[in-house]
């Protein structure tokens, strides 16, 4: 085997039975002014596990990847990446906010892809995809091209390297956007609701990308969406949210053929 | 009777004058105005705070009134400065107020997932300002701080009050010269700021369709 010495040493201290999940929330909240819109959030993944959450508008399963991506603050709780936690340091015992340094540093494991792409406009799509490695990786003009059009090509968007953002489809400018992300080679990526501000006939041509990447396998992946084909097909779990709770979780052949709660049952009735 | 012809040279030395302080003063503009602009925008309350009242008391001040202050008063608090120097102080820390506010709108006109996606691919916040929103707001800024850049040009004509030998001082010693031609002299006056303002917006709109190419 071809594991580093740190690597097995990890293995013989976590053991199989008790292996560190890849991201880790304890009892988070979160509230926007007044409104709790997370009331105790208690999630686990494993490394290379792919979930999706869904649930109606409101639930809060959005805030729930934008606080593992850093975009949100929890207001109480903890998220903890690889046993370590995310917006905490310990000093003396206590757990105390981190710096921006540290959440820097935690960043390199984490990606996202939006709903809305947010691609930058003033950069082509080579300059989109090699901004981050050049910048944050320090990679040299050469490498990260390299990279980038490895990347371009698994979404298949090889031959629109000089091109301006503004002159693709939605599809097409998902389809970057999830290269961008994905060529900073993070542990866990979080999609949210990367199709729902897409027309209809290129919703397909994206789930068909995340498809091929969840088959590859390495990465956790965590898709929030409406697509419910789709969140069946590739997650290993679903969960239910719903007013700021999780109500239910399980193997998709489950949560839709045999759902526990009135709440989900309910759910599901009124989407089908 | 004076002619155009005789006018002539008396308006070149005056509008080389008036470009040269409009140009002076454009670039303090520019970066006072950038700088404060961003510094309205900073996590640190007291670097905000300088920012604020820095706007607060230029913007708020007549320029006659400043241009008066920097070259008469000055000087009796030992700070002499020459009056080309007055005139490009002066202007330029006044219309840096307003254009402070025209950076500061501009970086928050873009939108706030430019500023996400760039904190999700694990940017510095100072990447992320200069890399990704900055370049955006530069669009936005071009109309706006063309119309203050005319306004500017406009404005150097009350240079003439510190007696700057500028377009206006020009052409009110033509005045005096040839009184009864006062319409012609004023008209050319007027039309001589004129194509100076053309050439300034001509000077934006490229600008703009350099920097925003392939963007729309």
């Amino acid at each position: 085997m071809s594991l580093t010495m740190e690597e097995q040493a990890k293995q013989v201290s976590v053991g199989s039975v008790n292996k560190v999940p890849m991201v880790k929330y304890t009892n988070v909240m979160k509230s926007f002014g007044d409104l709790e819109v997370l009331h105790g959030i208690d999630l686990e993944m494993q490394a290379g596990e792919k979930i999706a959450l869904i649930g109606p508008s409101g639930s809060g399963k959005t805030t729930i990847g934008r606080m593992l991506m850093t975009l949100e603050e929890p207001t109480s709780g903890t998220i903890e990446v690889e046993g370590e936690h995310l917006w905490h340091v310990e000093k003396k015992g206590r757990l105390v906010r981190a710096s921006e340094a540290h959440l820097h540093q935690m960043r390199t494991k984490i990606g996202m892809v939006f709903q809305h792409f947010n691609l930058f406009p003033h950069m082509k799509v080579l300059g989109n995809v090699t901004e981050a490695p050049r910048k944050v990786l320090g990679l040299s003009k050469e490498e990260a091209n390299d990279r980038a059009i490895e990347m371009l090509r698994k979404v298949g968007l090889a031959d629109k390297l000089d091109v301006y953002p503004a002159k693709l489809s939605g599809g097409q400018k998902q389809r970057v956007a999830i290269a961008r992300a994905l060529v900073m080679r993070p542990k866990v990526m979080v999609f949210d609701e990367v199709t729902s501000a897409l027309d209809p006939e290129l919703v397909g041509e994206v789930l068909a990308v995340i498809k091929e990447i969840a088959e590859e396998g390495e990465m956790a992946m965590m898709l929030i969406t409406h697509e419910m084909d789709f969140a069946r097909e590739v997650a290993d779990r679903v969960i239910f949210g719903a007013e700021g709770h999780i109500v239910e979780q399980g193997p998709p052949e489950q949560i839709f053929e045999n759902p526990q709660s009135e709440r989900l049952q309910s759910f599901l009735k009124r989407i089908r | 009777m004076g002619s155009i012809g005789e006018w002539i040279p008396l308006l070149w030395e005056g509008t080389v004058i008036t470009a040269q302080v409009t140009l002076l003063s454009a670039i303090v503009t520019l970066l006072l105005a950038a700088v404060t602009g961003i510094m309205r925008l900073s996590k640190f309350k007291i670097i905000r705070g300088i920012s604020y009242i820095y706007v607060l008391i230029f913007r708020g001040v007549s320029l006659l009134v400043l241009l008066f202050w920097v070259y008469y008063a000055l000087p009796l608090m030992g700070v002499e400065l020459s009056k080309m120097t007055s005139a490009v102080l002066a202007i330029g820390l006044n219309f840096g107020a307003f254009g402070a506010e025209i950076v500061r709108s501009s970086i928050l006109a873009v939108p706030k997932g430019q500023w996400e996606a760039a904190q999700a691919l694990n940017l510095t916040p100072t990447q992320r300002m200069f890399r990704v929103i900055f370049p955006q707001a530069l669009v936005r800024m071009l109309p706006p701080f063309n119309n203050l850049m005319i306004e500017l040009l406009k404005a150097t004509s009350l240079i003439y009050f510190i007696t700057l030998t500028d377009l206006t001082y020009q052409a009110m010693i033509l005045r005096s010269l040839y009184l009864p031609q006062t319409a012609q002299i004023f008209g050319l006056l007027l039309l001589i700021y004129f194509i100076m303002a053309s050439i300034i917006s001509m000077i934006a709109r490229m600008l703009e369709r350099k920097l925003s190419a392939g963007r729309m």
